[in-house]
């Protein structure tokens, strides 16, 4: 069974990986957006150097650590929930039901296999370019590095398990535009995609730190930043596994809940 | 009542000379009333779709705030003469994307095919692109800087003189024409490279976040880049920086800081030749 999710994972990364030219166009555009976000960084850092506990140089390798995960963990969109909820709504879902494989772990293996690609093809080479640009805080040590791919993994599947959750309000709800365009704004903030949450004011900083959107971008460039180590960088990981187990349970029940209450238009 | 009919329609469409502004302004009017109307059916709909336009834009502004809770100048700039930056681009960049924003799904109908539709009705093609699916939603985003400018226009320390109060709505024109050539030429684009719709974003997203900050921050290459490559530093920074009384990076002479317009038309008259080019260039997939 393994296998098979497993293949169905490969599929989604080639799915991706068919499209050059938008890859190339993407990759194109986060790294013009790193450049602007680096520069007002510099800017900011400039006049507090030690803003949330990062000298300019580890700001500037979490500028670019934002922009190579965007397009991975579907911050902007571009996942599968869209897909998912045009499925329920087409009553397509019931076929999807009855295929002798688990709706949530399909869906899980063809996202990760997404992430997968993205990563790859719209993560490094904004990541070359800001080294090329800026003295980045990058790692010497291949542990954090191992460390930064496993706080990503995890944050993939904690990005996945809160899209699908909105992918399933669509049992619920005739148009999921406005939840799908709720949770990426919701989700923009509290990864830390404007600013590192730990530069967030006073106590809204810890409160977006404690919740699940921070292993998106935070957990993850912390752990590369060597701001979490040893102990401290598996405690992080430990963080997201929790979140990803509990939204993914989550999931699980909503699932059960709305797949009760299935009605086949025409059927 | 035939002969009637027959008088109400005496032009055929190879009579007819689509390609004049009139022509176009009028093909755009009325497939933008159509999707307006077919928009505010779904009253509810709207509404949401709208604040979440606005939510989404807001964004950029919050980022601004959240820095400024650390700081009192950024670059030298208060956060009021931030908010005047953010204002003016936020509010051209609004406009145009409400006007012209349709431009980057070209990509998607010259993959579909749906396309040659649009080319086989006796009205300008780009007025027709222009207005596909035009999203009333976007309105969003032109309220948001709107918001913003408004606040700011006290506060930024401009000396409201007749020829600065001018040149606020030229201004906010110009810089709306600006981005609207870049959204023409950006969806021509799309004639060759069908799957490059999000190239075009890193110009107009990205200059409006760009735009948003005082130029001061940005390396001299970059600023030189957006003031004589792709001009979007006439969009706000060179007038809004004369309106504040403060000196242009570059160190341009004076009167570069009114040129906007003429900067606009020639853009709109690039995209215009640009956009002509792709449609010539242009092979529908069925033949």
């Amino acid at each position: 069974m393994g296998g098979f999710y497993a293949a169905v994972a490969v599929r989604g990364f080639r799915r991706y990986a068919t499209y050059r030219v938008a890859t190339a166009a993407g990759v194109f555009t986060n790294t013009v957006f790193g450049l602007i976000i680096a520069y007002t960084y510099i800017a900011l850092w400039d006049q507090r150097p030690h803003l949330g506990g990062y000298t300019e140089a580890q700001a500037l390798t979490y500028v670019w650590v934002g922009q190579a995960l965007l397009a991975a963990m579907a911050q902007m969109g571009g996942g599968f929930e869209t897909e998912l909820m045009g499925r329920i709504n087409s009553g397509a879902i019931a076929v999807d039901l009855y295929r002798p494989a688990d709706l949530q772990a399909w869906w899980l293996a063809a996202d990760l296999g997404r992430a997968g690609f993205q990563l790859l093809g719209r993560g490094v080479l904004p990541m070359v370019a800001g080294g090329l640009v800026f003295d980045l805080a990058l790692p010497a040590s291949p542990l954090a590095w191992l460390l930064f791919a496993a706080a990503v993994c995890l944050g993939t599947v904690v990005s996945f398990a809160i899209r699908y959750l909105v992918g399933l309000s669509a049992f619920w709800l005739l148009d999921g535009t406005g939840v799908v365009q709720i949770s990426w704004i919701v989700g923009l903030f509290f990864s830390g995609m404007l600013l590192p949450l730990n530069a967030f004011p006073g106590a809204l900083g810890d409160v977006a730190q404690a919740l699940p959107w921070s292993a998106m971008l935070q957990v993850p460039a912390d752990v590369l930043l060597q701001r979490r180590q040893g102990a401290d960088a598996l405690l992080a990981l430990a963080f997201e596994a929790g979140w990803a187990a509990a939204l993914l349970a989550a999931g699980r029940l909503v699932q059960n809940l709305a797949t009760r209450r299935v009605v086949v238009h025409g059927g | 009542m035939a002969e009637a009919a027959a008088q109400a329609e005496p032009r055929t469409p190879a009579e007819r000379t689509p390609g004049t502004l009139a022509e176009s302004v009028r093909a755009y009017r009325l497939v933008v009333g159509m999707w307006m109307r077919s928009t505010t059916v779904y009253r509810a709909s709207f509404v949401m779709t709208a604040a979440g336009n606005f939510a989404a834009t807001a964004l950029d502004f919050v980022t601004i705030m959240l820095m400024f809770s650390h700081i009192h100048a950024l670059g030298g700039f208060t956060l009021s003469e931030v908010a005047f930056l953010y204002g003016t681009a936020s509010t051209s960049f609004g406009l145009a994307d409400l006007l012209m924003g349709s431009m980057d799904r070209l990509g998607e109908r010259v993959r579909d095919g749906t396309l040659d539709t649009l080319m086989l009705r006796p009205a300008p093609v780009l007025a027709q692109v222009a207005a596909d699916r035009f999203a009333l939603r976007r309105l969003g985003r032109l309220v948001q800087g709107l918001l913003v400018l408004g606040w700011s226009l006290p506060r930024a320390g401009v000396d409201w003189t007749p020829v600065n109060l001018a040149l606020l709505p030229l201004t906010l024109l110009v810089g709306a024409a600006i981005f609207g050539a870049v959204f023409v030429a950006g969806g021509a684009f799309q004639f060759w490279a069908g799957d490059a719709a999000q190239l075009q974003n890193s110009v107009t997203y990205g200059g409006a976040t760009l735009l948003q900050y005082p130029p001061a921050l940005f390396s001299r290459e970059l600023v030189r880049g957006v003031t004589f490559v792709v001009p979007l530093a006439f969009v706000n920074w060179l007038p809004a920086l004369h309106m504040m009384g403060r000196p242009d990076p570059l160190g341009l002479p004076g009167w570069v800081d009114f040129a906007g317009a003429p900067v606009a038309a020639a853009c709109c008259a690039l995209s215009w030749l640009v956009w002509r080019a792709g449609v010539r260039s242009y092979r529908s997939t069925g033949s």
